[in-house]
Formats: C-alpha cells, structure tokens, sequence
C-alpha cells in the first residue's frame, strides 16, 4: 500500500478549496469597506455633519438630525436595556440555579433569534398604537429588547467565570450577598460585562427594521423624545431607495458614519479588556 | 516481521526549546525496547520523532538520522505521511473513533489506503483483533457497537488492532497502559510480549516494574539526553551511570 | 518515595522552643501596652461595630433581580400575546388558507401569503447553499491548515462581517452587486446554465440570486465560527490517531476532525438558517419586492420580513394590517423552531456555550 498520487491530489485541492474559500469570505468584506471609504468620503463634508435634509431633489444638506437623532433612541435603548439586562444576568448566575432559571435562559435566547422586524411589530401595537404617534422611546424600547438578550447572557457568562471562592470570601467577611454581588463578583466580571454592552451597542446601533414603525424617521431637528425622530440607518435605508442621485451620495457617507461609530465602540472595547486595567476574568 | 531502527544524532525542538539533544541509539529489530525517565525528559518526543509526529505540532521540528529499516524517516524525498503508515502508534489515552464502529475503527487505517474489498478487509480486521486479543470479546458486536462504547481497556487493545492492520514493521506504544486499571495492564503487557514475535517494539513508560516486565532492553534518558542504553537486565541491577542508579532507585523523579 | 519520608531527609530532632507560646489574651495585652491609644480605639470600635441589618437590603436586591428576570419572560409573553391578538382578524379571515394563497391584493382585500413563503425559503436555502461550503472552508483553513499569524486576521475579518449593519449589506447591494450581477453574473449563467430554467429572464441585477448571494455573506460569519468552536474543541489526539495510521492532512481532517464536529456544525448552519429567515433590511434592498413566484433565480421576489417592512406602515385598513401581523406571526413561529434545534444541537456538542466554566 503505497501514497497513490490520487490521495495526494486530493490533498492539494483540499488545500486550495479552503484557502479559495478563506479569500471568497474575505473579498466582500474588502470589498464593502472599500466603497464606503471611497463613496463616502466624496459625499461627506461639514454640511453633512451639521445640516438637516434639504427637500426632494435638491443638492446639499446633510444627516446631522438623523446622527443625534441615533444617539438619542440609542441612549434611551441603553439606558433600558443595560440594567435589565445586567440585573438578569446577576439573577441567572447568582440567584437562581433552577428551573425558573432555565426558563428565563430559554427566554432570553428565544428573544435573541426573534427577527428584529417582529420586535418592531409588536412595540408598536404595545406603545405607538397607545400614545397614537410614533417616537423616539418607542424606538429605544424596541432596541432595548434586542440588547437584553446578550447583555444578560455575557453578564451571566461572566459572573459564572468568577471562582466561587472570593464569593465566599466576602462572605465570610460579612458583606452582604447583594453586596458581594455587585462591588466583588460583577466587578471582577467588568471587562467581560463591559464588553457585553458594547456588542450589543454595536448591534443595534445599526438596526433599521425595529426603527421603521416605531421612531418612524423625520426629516427636520427633533429632540423631543416622544416624536418621531431620525436615525442614522433609517435615513439611510430612505435615501438609498430613493431615485435620488444626491441622496444615494449621502447613503453613502451616512454609512460611512455609522459603520465608523460601531468600529469605534468595538474597538474601544478591545483595548479597554486588554490594556491589562480591566484584565481579569474575561 | 520486524525490522531495526538506527538513530543517529536526533535533536528536537519545541519552539526555542531545545528538547533532545543528539541522540544516538539502535533498536533491535523484534525486540521490546522500553524508554524509561522522569517527567520532562523527552522519552515521549523521542518517540514521536520516529514516525515524525512530533513536527505536527506547531512550532516542533526535528533534525537527524531515523533510519526504520530501509527507510531514511528524516530522508529528503522521504514523504512523513509514507512513514508513518509503516510505523504504527498507540497513545497514552486510547483514541477511537467515536463516531465509528469496531469494525471501522479497526479498518479505517486500510480504507484510507484504498482498500476497498470487502473480503480481504473482514479478514484483516479479524487478524488485527485477534493479534490484539480483543476478537473474542467483540466479534459478535463488531458492526453494532461503537469504538468508544468500549471498556477504557478494551479500547487500547481496540487502538491496538487499529494499527497493526495497516500492517506496520515498528509499533511505537506511548505510555499505554497508564491510563488502565491494573488488570487491564497486565493484559497489554501479555500483548506486547506475543508481539515482538511480528513486530519491533518501543515502549514509553514510567513505570519501571512494566519495563522490567516487558522490555528486552532499555534506554534511559534525562533532560534531553539519553544516559544509558543497555539489556534491561544490566540497566536495572547494575546500572553504568549514576544518574540511571539514582532514577532506578527512585532518588528522584 | 515523598523526600520527607527519605532516610537522608529526617530533620535533627529540634531542642524545644526557648521563648514561651504566647496565648491570645496575653497578645492582645502585650499589643495593647506596646501601642498607643489610637490602635486599641480603632480595635475597640471595629470589634464593638455590628453590621446594620442586611437582611432588607439583601431581600431587596434580591427581589430586583428578579424581577428583571420576569421582565424578560413577560417581554416575550407581550410580544407573542401582540402577535397573535393584533393577527386574530385575518387568522379567522382567511384560516389555513392564508398561507396557501398566491394572491396579495390588498385593494379587493384578499390576502394570500404564498408568495412571501416562497421568497423566504428560496432566498435562505439558495444563501446556506452559497454560505455553508465557504463558512466550513475557511473554519477548517483557519483551525487546520493556516499559518498562526494569519489565524487572527482572518478570524477578526470574518468576524468583522458580522458588525457591519444590514442596511449597508443592502446599501453595497444595491449599488455594487447589483450592477455586478447584472452585467457579468446573470449573462454568464444565463449562458452557461440557462437550460436549468433557474437563469432565464431579463437581468435586472435586483432579484432573487442577488437576496440569496447577500444573505449568505451575512449568515457565513455565523456558521464559520460555531464551526470553528466545535473543530476546536475535538481533542488533538482523535487527529493525531489518524495521522499515525498514515494518513494525509486532508484525510486526517476529513476522518478525524469533520467526523467528529459533524453535529455540531449541523448546529452552525441551522442556527445561520435562522438568521437568513428573518433578515429584512438588505434583502429587502435588493429582492425586487414584487410577490411572485418564479422558477428563475432572476425574477424578483418578496419575503415575509420585506412585505413587513415596506407596507405595514402604510396599511390601510384593519385587515390589511391584521395580515401583516399574520406573516410576523409566522416568521416568528418560524424562527423560534429553527433556532431552537440549532441551539439544541451546538450545545450537545460544546456543552454549553463558550467561555461557561463554573469554578
């Protein structure tokens, strides 16, 4: 029995097949990137950063409405959906180690697979419908429940890597378990929580679906955060099936903005877990 | 039948690691040889530097003269995956396949050389199994059980079989029994021993009282290096170096 | 032999201790008159503090937590009791029939759902037949074939196609594929494979290959890395037997790795399957959005997240909207299926999810 040169060639283009597929992955990649910088750069100027939308068919203006807009439903999304889910994470790894447990774990991932325009559906039976218009909480509640999910599940991760015995440690010093909790295990945890944040952020940051029939967009300032209000990947999502030349150009730099701002917090995450003042659990 | 080894200035590295260092050693051909040493000596990185398992782990490479019969193991043309199908291993902690049978574990070394007839698989199989005294005890089972389903013993004498059907000259055994219940060791040991009448043996083990079980000769090694190379016999009663008298009697490691 | 139990290791029997074992009272005493007033006030006030209570605190806490955890619950409660209330109209409507009809015509008011099943379907089985071969690929090149410094940039490539947010997959598809597809692409195949009957009719560009082709570049970044947590996590020494019976690197991954990761990476590409369902912004974006069905892969289509998105604002009437929320309701059901035998399987094979490790 002998090395036929049959298995070798299958070898070989085993080989290449994988590597082919590793570039056919990563060539899309490069290839989005690359239109954003090039198309958005052209497109992006201070007028785009400061200015609101200018009416159908006319040159300039810009998305400065859409990018606070996205800053205010997002602020309400985290200020929402960060403790509720921190608060169940502390509760699946602390507090509960039955079956109510498994069921709000299995509860969390069935809202982590719901798709997102569902969530949006139901919002705006539950709150638009209600207030009768559509507004910028309402939007930040639907984004709020799409962070819950991973929020809980990399606080719950996280807390569960912190070795039992400093818990019992403080304990056995007399702090109390809440307190245990939160200034001991969830601070050891920190990092890996953190990042559990920033990742559900940058999820949402760029979803549009849920925004569709709850913050609805608008083409003028709005701060209010009970009016419909713009947002980034909304306007987006207007401007690119419009037949518009001048408004695709500013799909375009908007991209570019948004996709800057997830890399950021992505990024900043990074370097927070690693640069070694966080570094512990995660 | 067997066939002898010659090594000739074996270095390993792991990484910057020097692991051995210019080993020379001849192993006779169908004779047991048992690599004895503490933790850390490179008995186990010598071994899988015969059949070049060794370079598959990342960083690992080996330089030197294995000469396995007529075969150059470090030679230039020489192919690694060629190698080590005429050298066969068995692991510390058996390894079968567990999404496969008995009967495709044992046979999986042959259909990866393309043997595709039936017959001539069935019979070889059946040889492997009974070569490694497990055909009795799983010859009614051998398509409905799976390799893992087995006893942790019965799952070496399995890895066993597996690779004495490929027909190897040398069979290169790390520690095997160290992961078995002493029953199930003392049956491996009665294995190796009807081995060696078929096949070259090298044996790793810590265990001095297995080597001088098993082994007709038998290499000492410390830090790298091999310190003594002689019959068991003289090795255990009266050892040359005095590193090897304090390792026999157990002054260390 | 432990060193302690050697004969040369015996320690010399030790003469007894010149200086007194000192009892705790006696310390105390001796510190006391050593130091000066502050530390024996400080002792005094550390000893005689009691903790307050905690006992109200702790239950609050406690009940906190909770009570977040049953918000979660009661989310998904309120989001499927939504669902079905708001669909209940057109579930009496229309009944089973709903999803059988091929008809979408909301100005006679009748509703049939058929179409958008069909674009989902075809749009998620055309991206994981696109999507599983590169994702397993590049997870089986970067765990076993790929240079160590190279490991990390690809990983965090492919994982960096995972952030980048729908509509700009929709963005890039419009104005990049499409033109791509249109004048390269549909031509080639139409030429190539066009007897299949998959490739005839006029090339838009937009269409269904151009769905399917974006969702796959969307779910590849899932499947490739569960694919790689369960490749990694089959032990070095199920490669290593395969290696030792002669095998070649390609064999010893085929035998020895794929084997083993099979049911796991099943678990990948269901989980994938569930994502694809449920995109809406980027296929939305380029599927052409005209409910019909088509053997062509060049025709346009419509899924039930797109319908959704384009007309739910701007339905008119009651049943219309009822309609809607039938399809959102059906997606969801969907989804809820699927993902839950992905997570089934993956966590069979990884025994939970990564990074979980009780101490």
């Amino acid at each position: 029995m002998e090395l036929s040169w049959w298995r070798r060639a299958k070898n070989q283009a085993a080989t290449v097949v994988a590597i082919a597929a590793a570039i056919l992955v990563v060539l899309p990649l490069l290839a989005i990137f690359v239109y954003l910088l090039l198309k958005g750069i052209g497109a992006l100027n201070w007028a785009f950063l400061t200015q609101t939308p200018k009416p159908v068919g006319e040159v300039g203006g810009g998305m400065a409405n859409a990018i606070v807009g996205s800053g205010i439903i997002l602020l309400i999304a985290s200020l929402v959906g960060i403790p509720i889910g921190i608060g169940c994470g502390i509760y699946l790894a602390e507090y509960s180690r039955n079956r109510f447990g498994d069921v709000v774990r299995f509860t969390a991932d069935v809202l982590n697979g719901v798709p997102s325009i569902v969530i949006g559906i139901a919002i705006y039976s539950l709150i638009v419908v209600r207030q009768k218009h559509f507004s910028a909480f309402s939007g930040g509640v639907a984004l709020a429940i799409m962070m819950i999910p991973t929020v809980a599940r990399a606080t719950e991760e996280m807390l569960l890597m912190v070795p039992n015995n400093i818990r019992e440690a403080a304990l056995g010093l007399g702090i109390p378990k809440w307190r245990t909790a939160l200034s001991i295990s969830l601070r050891t945890a920190s990092a890996g929580v953190i990042t559990g944040c920033m990742l559900a952020f940058a999820r949402v940051a760029g979803e549009t679906a849920p925004l569709l029939f709850t913050a609805f967009g608008n083409q003028y300032w709005n701060l209010n955060p009970s009016q419909p209000t713009a947002a980034l990947p909304l306007q987006i999502y207007v401007y690119a099936i419009s037949p518009f030349d001048e408004w695709h150009r500013q799909a375009w730099a908007g991209s570019l903005i948004l996709i800057i701002m997830i890399v950021a917090a992505v990024a900043a995450v990074r370097i927070a877990t690693t640069r070694g003042t966080l570094k512990g659990v995660s | 039948m067997g066939v002898g080894i010659e090594v000739r200035g074996l270095n390993a590295w792991y990484g910057k690691n020097h692991a051995l260092k210019s080993i020379d050693m001849t192993v006779l051909a169908n004779h047991v040889t048992a690599v004895i040493g503490p933790s850390g000596c490179g008995k186990s990185t010598f071994v899988r530097c015969l059949n070049r398992i060794h370079e598959t782990i990342p960083d690992a490479h080996a330089e030197g003269e294995v000469k396995v019969g007529d075969i150059e193991v470090y030679g230039e043309g020489t192919d690694p995956v060629e190698v080590r199908r005429r050298i066969g291993m068995v692991f510390q902690k058996p390894n079968p396949f567990p999404t496969m049978s008995i009967y495709d574990n044992v046979a999986a070394g042959l259909r990866l050389n393309g043997f595709r007839n039936r017959k001539q698989t069935d019979e070889l199989v059946e040889r492997s199994l009974t070569l490694s005294a497990l055909w009795n005890e799983v010859k009614d089972m051998l398509h409905k059980k799976s390799g893992a389903s087995l006893s942790g013993g019965q799952q070496q004498r399995l890895c066993i079989a597996r690779s004495l059907a490929v027909e190897p000259e040398v069979l290169l055994m790390d520690e095997p029994a160290s992961a078995l219940d002493p029953i199930s060791t003392s049956k491996i040991e009665e294995l190796i021993f009807q081995l060696k009448q078929h096949y070259t043996v090298v044996i790793v083990t810590h265990n001095m009282q297995q080597a001088a079980r098993v082994a007709e000769f038998t290499g000492f090694f410390l830090m790298g290096s091999l310190i003594e190379y002689d019959k068991t016999e003289k090795i255990f009663t009266t050892p040359a170096d005095k590193r090897t008298e304090d390792y026999i009697t157990g002054r260390f490691g | 032999m432990l060193d302690s139990e050697h004969p040369r290791n015996t320690p010399d029997p030790v003469e007894p201790a010149e200086k007194p074992v000192i009892s705790i009272p006696a310390l105390a005493q001796a510190a006391a008159q050593r130091k000066t007033a502050p530390l024996s006030s400080a002792l005094e006030r550390i000893r005689r503090s009691r903790p307050i209570s905690s006992r109200l605190p702790d239950a609050a806490f406690g009940w906190l937590v909770l009570l977040t955890a049953i918000s979660v619950f009661a989310i998904v409660v309120l989001v499927v009791w939504q669902l079905f209330d708001k669909s209940r109209l057109s579930l009496h409507q229309f009944g089973i029939g709903f999803f059988i009809g091929r008809n979408w015509d909301p100005v006679n008011g009748d509703f049939g759902a058929l179409p958008f099943i069909y674009g989902t379907l075809v749009s998620s089985f055309l991206a994981l037949l696109i999507a599983v071969p590169l994702s397993v690929g590049v997870a089986v090149y970067v765990t076993e074939m790929c240079p160590m410094r190279l490991r990390v940039i690809i990983s965090f490539l492919v994982e960096l196609l995972a952030a980048i947010p729908s509509v700009i997959y929709g963005l890039w598809g419009i104005f990049v594929l499409a033109p791509v597809l249109r004048d390269y692409l549909q031509p080639f195949l139409a030429k190539t494979l066009g007897w299949t009957g998959f490739f005839t009719g006029p090339a838009y560009g937009l269409g269904m290959l151009a769905a399917g082709i974006i969702l796959a570049i969307m779910i590849v970044p899932i499947i490739a890395s569960i694919t790689r947590e369960v490749l990694t996590a089959v032990p070095q020494n199920q490669r290593e037997a395969v290696l030792a019976l002669g095998a070649t690197r390609w064999e010893m991954i085929r035998m020895g790795v794929l084997r083993n990761a099979r049911i796991g990476i099943v678990g990948g590409v269901i989980l994938g399957l569930g994502r694809a369902l449920g995109e809406t912004m980027a296929v939305t974006m380029v599927i052409g959005n005209r409910p019909e069905i088509s053997r062509s892969l060049f025709a346009p289509g419509y899924t039930m997240a797109s319908v959704i998105a384009n007309e739910f604002s701007e339905a008119t009437g009651d049943l219309y909207l009822s309609a809607l929320v039938e399809i959102g309701l059906a997606l969801f059901l969907v989804t809820l299926v699927v993902n839950a035998c992905a997570r089934l399987l993956v966590w069979s094979i990884t025994g939970g999810t990564s990074g979980r490790a009780r101490a």
